[in-house]
């Protein structure tokens, strides 16, 4: 792993490696253009990288299961060993980096000092606060503690997976060790969540690669996703919407519809709400994505995504969050109850009525009384 | 716990559970009041009388020959669009399936292109029926909030669930969720308001013709 001093600028350690000045704007042309940025942005971008020194990059894993550290090192374009070789000064990564125990951790410390306010901080997984963070150390360091210590001097946090993003599935209910995402415990820097469990390889890679090449946070969603991959709901671009614009559902993932590749819409596809580059960008290499491959969008680069009921309900079914009891059941009980106690309000109202109409037929009856 | 969470969660849970209490109240309070005596003496068989009811829900359910130049445009302009609603409602596949889970039944469909057809036109006759109402002198001293909050929460349901389809005005989420908060109210408002007419009509038409036959008279 290069060291975060490396002088060499990245234009003379890509010369050295045999690669043109002509082939290096093509690709940054190429990835300005995966990401959807102007025409321009490409040429800017290799004149941005081709003299400066590669920026440092800390990569800290917390409460995660390393999906999204296995998708990273599954991108295509650009493939994660050029960034790391050629783009970025990648100085620290507990999964990747050979060293350990003692060596790790000065490393850690040396690149937060050498690059203080400089460095670009990705952290994958939830921060868990409880038991005093004693669910997940490293170092003899809580998480928590290693996020305030690490943010301090970073130029921006890239948080990769929906974990760091908004809190993963460690987060959802009951959330045992008071899981929480990097944005509800950092406050005052820029903050780039690329969700996903885990995310598009792509994504991960494009957003880092824009980041250090421009030096600028990209248009972000109200979620801080970048908007270049989360725009638009996975829904609008999928190959299966013409079917559910003809009303052809599968009903069962064997059934004819699905062998059809009809929409999975009645088998709980939450693609309508999710905001994601899977129909677009696809995976491993753009081979496919989930729904290509025969099952529903589960919905995974949602806040809370795992807390909005079954994965195989469909999006207009009711979400009562009781998995495994049916809704007719449900419905059963709440209109048992609703009818007994309307019957019981009727009885008195019609009472109260038939007294009313009583007296107003009968004035006289009352009159005595009233006297 | 989002917008969409809480609409086709708690919201809708809370609805379904003052739908039925409301509908289930004014039913049985309106079935226990005491019909005023009749001491007239009956001039049809009592099974004479129950067959005038009946034959009074379907005779009043067509204008009469004599006032058909008079109601008959509002007449069809009512039927139409109550037959927009229910196509829009029992016929669309996200509808399907949110009555197919809570009923445990389901149907087939029509293509979302025909139902986005039906709900414009369905839209526009809703419109129609309003100008209608607040163009007519006597309907409009006859119109109360009740009429026209009536009006309104069904055409929040309908425009909100065309906006949802059409992806116009906002996240699909979001407009799935106001989509499905707007059901909710329009269910808590039900049993309140006219919206119980789809309650009441028959049974009450049926009761006027009894009566009606009881005295004689052509249901």
């Amino acid at each position: 792993m290069p060291p975060a001093t490396d002088d060499l600028a990245v234009g003379e350690m890509l010369r050295r490696h045999g690669v043109s000045r002509r082939g290096f704007i093509k690709y940054c042309t190429s990835v300005a253009s995966a990401m959807a940025l102007p025409p321009w942005m490409g040429p800017a971008m290799a004149q941005q990288l081709h003299g400066a020194l590669r920026p440092s990059v800390i990569y800290l894993s917390f409460q995660e299961c390393t999906g999204c550290f296995e998708s990273f090192t599954r991108s295509f374009a650009p493939t994660m060993e050029n960034l790391i070789f050629n783009v970025i000064s990648l100085d620290y990564d507990d999964t990747l980096m050979a060293a350990a125990g003692d060596a790790a951790e000065s490393a850690l410390a040396k690149a937060m000092h050498d690059n203080f306010g400089k460095y670009v901080l990705i952290i994958d997984g939830s921060v868990p606060t409880g038991a005093g963070g004693g669910y997940c150390t490293a170092g003899g360091k809580s998480a928590v503690d290693t996020l305030r210590e690490a943010a301090k001097g970073s130029a921006a946090i890239i948080c990769v997976g929906t974990c760091s993003s908004f809190g993963g599935i460690p987060f959802a209910d009951p959330n045992p060790t008071d899981a929480w995402p990097v944005s509800a415990i950092v406050s005052g820097k820029p903050i780039i969540n690329v969700s996903g469990c885990p995310p598009i390889p792509e994504v991960i890679t494009g957003t880092m690669l824009q980041f250090v090449t421009t030096g600028k946070v990209p248009d972000l969603d109200e979620h801080l996703r970048p908007k270049a991959f989360f725009g638009t709901t996975i829904h609008d671009r999928c190959y299966r919407r013409p079917f559910y614009d003809q009303g052809k559902f599968a009903k069962t993932f064997d059934d004819e519809g699905a062998r059809n590749g009809w929409c999975l819409y009645e088998l709980g596809c939450k693609g309508p709400t999710t905001y994601n580059a899977c129909a677009t960008t696809k995976w491993n290499g753009g081979t496919s994505f989930p729904i290509e491959s025969g099952h529903g969008c589960i919905g995974c680069s949602e806040p809370g995504f795992w807390d909005k009921g079954s994965l195989y309900a469909p999006l207009s079914a009711p979400d009562w969050g009781k998995a495994g009891e049916s809704s007719p059941r449900q419905v059963m009980e709440i209109a048992a109850a609703g009818i007994g106690a309307g019957a019981v309000l009727g009885v008195v109202s019609a009472g109260s009525g038939r007294l009313r109409q009583y007296r107003s037929e009968h004035p006289l009856d009352t009159e005595p009384e009233d006297i | 716990m989002d917008l969409l969470h809480f609409a086709r969660g708690i919201g809708l849970k809370v609805a379904l559970s003052i739908f039925f209490l409301g509908v289930t109240w004014r039913i049985v309070s309106f079935a226990l009041l005491r019909i005023r005596r009749e001491y007239s003496k009956p001039r049809e068989s009592v099974s004479k009388y129950l067959i005038g009811g009946l034959i009074a829900v379907g005779s009043r359910s067509w204008p009469h020959r004599e006032f058909i130049a008079r109601t008959g445009a509002g007449e069809a302009l009512g039927y139409s669009y109550h037959l927009g609603l229910f196509a829009v409602v029992l016929l669309f596949t996200p509808h399907i399936l949110f009555l197919g889970s809570l009923l445990g039944v389901s149907w087939p469909g029509l293509p979302s292109s025909a139902i986005t057809i039906v709900s414009v036109i369905t839209l526009t006759l809703f419109l129609a029926v309003l100008f209608r109402r607040v163009t007519n002198r006597v309907m409009r001293l006859l119109s109360n909030f009740d009429d026209y909050f009536s009006w309104f929460i069904t055409m929040l349901v309908m425009v909100t669930g065309l906006a949802a389809t059409a992806h116009i005005g906002g996240p699909y989420e979001t407009l799935l969720a106001v989509h499905i908060l707007s059901v909710d109210i329009l269910l808590i408002w039900f049993p309140f308001g006219k919206l119980m007419h789809a309650f009441y009509i028959f049974p009450s038409r049926a009761i006027n013709g009894a009566l009606l036959s009881r005295k004689g008279a052509t249901s």
